[in-house]
């Protein structure tokens, strides 16, 4: 059985004086202990909202969340707020992508971390503050015990990340959400970061979800990787046989239209028409195909669904062809 | 961006063919503390000494990450942050003679794209009153008729229906408004444009429309950019020749290719190979020089080589008391190492390096209260 399994979410907006908005559209997929899932996309995809929504972290007024999201086969949309509040934290950690405003900045390092500790783990305080310094250490930040008097401004980015993710993971989460971890970040400091998750994923067994937009990134750690466009996954594969054929004309679009350090330079590029905000809703037809140059009649007409090729999940009705390359 | 032959092949270049000349240009912000004595306790040293030519009709990138002094670096040269030395000449003329009534009008063939299109337009001005202020400050307006011929063209040249001249900066999206803010830099007909991250705030797939859009422009305008990003994939695809700033300097510069081809500067080498790469199987067997810890203060940087304390190549003495100068050790390939040569040809091995702690608030001391900036970076927003 699956660790997570998240199906048929969908997560509708309400808002004054307007359509409802659907961010997130059916989506469904399975996170297996040790795994790292990938959910890419660019904004407006809903792929931070899934991951509130998985949390449960999306307000009870004004958003309606439905499908299933079932935790070692509880499902944690029917759990009261305060059961809910046990398992954050303990099984389900999260990191998010601005670390400064994810932070308390008037509460010191040390008391922040060892809150959880507290919490969750029933520690007195004493012991909580050793182990709070063990965990700054494994994350790498150096002289620990110091840096648990200091406040949040104190820290630079890097390190505030740091501090972020030894709070998600002080009660040794069997799942953790990160989302956007890196984007605030420096190259350097980034892969830093990156590999510091690939560690903790390697040696401790946790499972990783991992949300960006940037394809280099879910290239270097993700198992499996989700495009997502307009609320619903487009397009899932592992992500060898993602990055070497990609099938959904969007994700094909996306890898065609960023600069690539490792191809010959100079040669333009090839941007995807128009803007995330020309959508069409789904229900109408192919989301994407304002945008496709690959669109065909039916593309506006019948909405394609997820069809299985080869251990590959694609929702296109015109899909690109097996033989042709990514333009590197 | 479009010159066929790779700029590191023309050597030989005179006087005239550079717009830009930069020399030994610093900017030091004061840290003033205190609200009746008003002292100043220390200088963030954002950028301390910069040489660079930007030739005509190129690109120049300038990559460095948060902190590095590279926006300040762009805001000096068109003298929008006052230099606190060095000087900036533009097509022969020193900037720093010019007052008032000349300097404005040098300013318009110096124009500027900034990095957030939403903040950088008024929202209460309508597209066309955006693009005609301009004009009209630099006396370029010509009667109604002419002039909304010409913004009419200048929307179009940046691929924009000529509707959108009553529509105000809300009612577009990131990349149309990036577009607009193109526009305007245009309307005065410059010779640089300075870029300041144009396409970090796009999403990816709108991104590259306008990196190809800066491409076209500058082909049929001839324009020089000066372009400022953090993103090395982006900067290398748009820049013929490309600067790296590492603390307020420029550690290595060098033609695109070239740079990316053989990094020198150990800082450079870090910096490409911590750029993902959307491949899985080179991500697989890539290997990252990870740097240790972070960005030392740019208010007590360190002495010597600037990088010294996260350098995986660091030699002992010398590396911690000389500042070493940028120097030429190729044709157009300039580096600030001591070592480069015996980096290159894998003489000096690289070793482990304890990271060091930086404090964030630099060379004050602990009992100092806070009041102000902790950084540049504080100082100047994103």
């Amino acid at each position: 059985m699956a660790l997570l399994e998240v199906s048929d979410l969908t997560v509708v907006f309400r808002r004054r004086g307007e359509a409802p908005f659907t961010a997130v559209d059916g989506v469904s997929f399975a996170v297996e202990p040790g795994q790292t899932v990938g959910l890419v996309g660019e904004s407006g995809c809903g792929k931070s909202v899934t991951s509130l929504a998985i949390m449960g972290l999306l307000p009870r007024r004004g958003a309606t969340v439905m499908g299933s999201v079932r935790f070692e086969g509880t499902e944690l949309l029917s759990l009261s707020p305060r059961q809910m509040r046990d398992r954050r934290g303990r099984d389900l950690g999260m990191v998010f992508q601005d670390p400064l405003s994810s932070l308390n900045p008037v509460v010191s390092i040390g008391l922040q971390v060892t809150e959880v500790l507290e919490r969750h783990r029933g520690m007195p305080r004493r012991q909580a503050m050793v182990e709070a310094a063990d965990l700054l250490d494994k994350v790498g930040i150096p002289d620990p015990r110091r840096r648990l008097d200091e406040y949040p401004h104190q820290l630079s980015g890097g390190m505030r990340q740091r501090a972020l993710i030894a709070m998600a993971l002080a009660c040794r989460p069997r799942l953790l959400i990160a989302d956007e971890p890196t984007t605030a970040l420096d190259v350097t400091i980034q892969a830093q970061i990156l590999a510091l998750l690939a560690e903790l994923v390697r040696d401790t067994g946790t499972a990783l979800i991992m949300i960006t937009h940037d394809l280099g990134v879910v290239a270097g750690l993700c198992d499996e990787v989700n495009v997502l466009y307009a609320g619903r996954v487009v397009e899932r594969a592992e992500r060898h046989e993602l990055f070497r054929r990609p099938r959904h004309p969007y994700t094909h679009g996306l890898l065609a239209s960023i600069p690539r350090l490792d191809a010959p330079r100079g040669e333009r590029l090839v941007p995807i028409q128009g803007s995330v905000a020309d959508n069409i809703p789904w229900d109408h037809g192919c989301a994407f195909a304002p945008r496709c140059p690959r669109a065909l009649e039916a593309c506006v007409e019948i909405t394609p669904h997820m069809g299985e090729e080869g251990g590959r999940l694609l929702r296109c009705h015109n899909p690109v062809q097996e033989n042709q390359e990514v333009p590197a | 961006m479009t010159s066929g032959v790779d700029s590191t092949t023309q050597k030989s270049t005179s006087d005239s063919d550079v717009l830009v000349a930069v020399d030994g240009l610093a900017v030091h912000f004061p840290i003033r503390r205190g609200i009746v004595l008003d002292r100043t306790v220390g200088h963030v040293y954002a950028v301390d000494g910069v040489d660079l030519d930007i030739r005509r009709g190129e690109t120049y990138g300038l990559v460095g990450e948060s902190g590095c002094g590279k926006s300040t670096l762009g805001r000096a040269m068109l003298r929008l942050v006052e230099p606190t030395g060095g000087r900036v000449v533009f097509d022969g003329v020193d900037l720093s003679t010019l007052r008032g009534e000349s300097l404005r009008r040098m300013r318009r063939r110096m124009q500027m794209v900034f990095q957030d299109p939403l903040s950088s337009l008024d929202p209460r001005q309508s597209v066309e009153s955006i693009l005609v202020e301009g004009l009209r400050a630099h006396g370029l307006d010509q009667g109604r008729e002419t002039t909304g011929r010409r913004l009419r063209e200048l929307l179009t040249s940046v691929g924009l229906p000529t509707t959108a001249l009553r529509k105000y900066p809300h009612e577009f999206s990131g990349g149309q408004r990036q577009r607009i803010g193109i526009a305007r830099a245009l309307t005065v007909e410059p010779d640089l444009v300075v870029a300041d991250e144009p396409v970090s705030a796009l999403d990816v797939s709108v991104q590259a429309q306008v990196i190809n859009l800066l491409a076209d422009l500058q082909r049929e305008l001839g324009l020089t950019y000066l372009v400022i990003a953090h993103d090395l994939a982006v900067v290398r695809h748009i820049s013929d020749r490309v600067g790296v700033m590492y603390l307020g300097g420029i550690v290595e510069e060098a033609g695109s290719n070239e740079l990316y081809a053989q990094p020198l500067h150990p800082y450079t080498r870090a910096l490409l190979s911590a750029v993902p790469v959307p491949d899985p199987l080179l991500e697989d067997r890539r290997e990252r020089i990870l740097l240790t810890g972070d960005l030392p203060s740019p208010a007590a940087p360190p002495s010597g080589c600037r990088f010294h304390t996260r350098c995986p190549w660091r030699q002992p003495e010398r590396c911690d008391t000389e500042r070493p100068a940028l120097r030429e050790v190729a044709g157009g390939h300039r580096v600030a190492c001591h070592w480069a040569e015996e980096i290159r040809d894998g003489r000096i091995q690289p070793h482990e390096v304890r990271p060091e702690l930086v404090e964030e608030d630099g060379l004050l001391s602990p009992d100092t209260a806070l009041t102000g900036p902790a950084s540049v970076t504080e100082v100047l927003g994103p």
